[in-house]
């Protein structure tokens, strides 16, 4: 079995939740649902997945601020979510590109993220979109900020940054991306020059593990259909299904 | 027992909404009221403050698109799964709609401070972002409880003037059912005014069936009453229909430009045509 590129994120992302807690993942984000739910299999009872805009099984069920209510006291371990804008000190931009507020881009707003990066223990941050218009120097406006003075009262923060060409891992004391594992298929120079923010790099960069074969069969039997249940589009169209 | 009411008609309850009101709207997935929204914008109302509650798609992307709204205070407007609203986007560039940058948990905050009458909600989190220096209305404190350094974001209690929702189930008592969905529950309980359109009329009264009830909005919220059935489509309606993806899809493409949105107008909610 031959991993596509959609199946090594995953099962990179299912490999960083393995015994994780309660994982949630916002709208708008197949292939890090598909990874939470892929790792929910693997490591059943200790990995447990919510996934936004699932009605089959809303985990959100009493809606509206339950969630945030959850976060807030520190029940749920880790949460995806991403930004127009992403920069070198892990600052998200989800309001928009030139001076606030008649932006030239208008992105759709900043939805939990002021609240979710500073109250989840383990942010990670996703994007599939891997350029220099995306992971910039500075971000035009911060929506959420990656960092803040130690004093100040803060559960957690964005640990690691993954995308469609690399993860990158997030120093919180030092405010800077490390480059993780480059996918495979791709070179840190590539990274490197589709990345607009400067980041730590070792000598010798690894890349990205393949997905084992059980990772694969699981992935394309039960995950699948759940991924189909809020993301039918996706699941049809970029996930394989088992021969 | 409770007397009967005979229900509003869904024309004199849009009618009745002031224009300049502050207007609630709830999220897509818990019963978005898009032919009451069809409805304001055939009889040409505007100058309304819009709270998505606390993100709206294609029901919000088109009240604004069809020039209804002067100032809109969300967490986000994407249309289902294809991303920022194309007319919300459109007012941005143009500079004619007043923004109020918000965050889901502030919202829900505010709206619950709202409806225990308390003037604002204590929020943790926001530290560090620009929506505290384009929110002049919010207000870091220092923790009053806390033992040292511990800045925390007061954000003021909301009000809506009127919200509006479509449900599954009202009765001839004036009740409605809103499920599960408690962000309906206390948003109505902070609005002045709850007008509802509703699937299904319920036989009998939803207050004093022992399973409904926990999932009811009592009447005393219930300022009007309209039975519209398939009144949330194009959108879902949580246990009744799916989202008509297709339809919404078809929204997006026309309303990138303001001819195609002017047609979809056109088509869609003077001529009252629904896609197949």
């Amino acid at each position: 079995m031959t991993a596509t590129a959609d199946e090594i994120v995953i099962g990179l992302i299912a490999r960083m939740l393995e015994n994780a807690g309660v994982v949630g993942v916002g709208s708008s984000s197949p292939v890090p649902a598909a990874g939470a739910l892929l790792a929910q299999q693997l490591c059943p009872g200790r990995t447990r997945a919510l996934i936004f805009r699932n009605n089959v099984n809303d985990p959100f069920h009493e809606s509206g601020s339950e969630l945030y209510d959850r976060i807030g006291q520190g029940r749920i371990d880790v949460f995806f979510i991403g930004g127009g804008q992403i920069d070198g000190r892990a600052n998200l931009n989800n309001v928009g590109v030139g001076p606030y507020p008649q932006s030239k881009l208008r992105f759709p707003g900043s939805f939990g993220t002021p609240f979710i990066i500073a109250m989840v223990p383990r942010v990670i941050l996703y994007r599939e979109e891997h350029s220099p218009r995306v992971l910039v120097p500075k971000v035009d406006f911060i929506s959420a900020a990656g960092t803040t003075p130690p004093n100040l009262h803060r559960r957690g923060g964005p640990t690691d940054l993954i995308t469609s060409k690399a993860h990158f891992s997030f120093d919180r004391e030092k405010g800077r991306f490390a480059l993780a594992s480059v996918h495979p298929g791709c070179t840190a120079a590539e990274v490197r020059q589709a990345t607009g923010f400067d980041y730590d790099e070792q000598v010798v960069v690894p890349v990205t593990a393949l997905p084992t074969p059980e990772m694969l069969r699981l992935l394309r039997g039960t995950v699948r259909a759940q991924v189909a249940e809020t993301y039918p589009e996706f699941a049809r169209t970029r996930l394989a299904g088992l021969q | 027992m409770m007397p009967e009411r005979s229900f509003d008609t869904l024309e004199t309850m849009v009618a009745s909404i002031p224009e300049g009101a502050m207007i609630a709207l709830p999220k897509d997935e818990s019963g978005a009221p898009c032919e009451l929204v069809r409805e304001l914008v055939r009889q040409r109302k505007q100058h309304f403050r819009l709270l998505c509650v606390p993100a709206c798609g294609f029901h919000a992307d088109l009240l604004i698109g069809a020039g209804c709204v002067d100032e809109v205070e969300f967490g986000g407007v994407v249309v289902g799964e294809l991303g920022v609203g194309q007319r919300f986007q459109a007012a941005v560039r143009a500079g004619t709609l007043r923004l109020k940058d918000s965050s889901c948990p502030a919202l829900h905050a505010a709206l619950q401070a709202g409806a225990k009458g308390t003037p604002f909600a204590a929020v943790r989190g926001f530290l560090g972002s620009d929506l505290l220096n384009v929110r002049l209305d919010w207000k870091l404190i220092e923790n009053p409880f806390g033992p040292g350094e511990d800045p925390i974001l007061l954000v003021p209690a909301i009000n809506p003037d009127v919200f509006l929702f479509h449900a599954r189930w009202g009765d001839r008592h004036g009740n409605v059912w809103t499920g599960g969905r408690r962000d309906l529950a206390y948003t109505a309980h902070a609005s002045r005014r709850t007008l509802v359109t509703f699937e299904s009329i319920w036989d009998g009264n939803l207050l004093t069936d022992p399973i409904m009830s926990a999932g009811t909005l009592d009447a005393v919220y219930v300022g009007g009453l309209a039975h519209v059935p398939n009144g949330s489509w194009p959108m879902t309606l949580q246990y009744v229909h799916d989202e008509d993806t297709e339809h919404i899809k078809t929204y997006a493409a026309m309303a990138r430009t303001d001819d195609g949105f002017a047609a979809y107008v056109r088509e869609f909610v003077i001529d009252r045509k629904h896609a197949a």
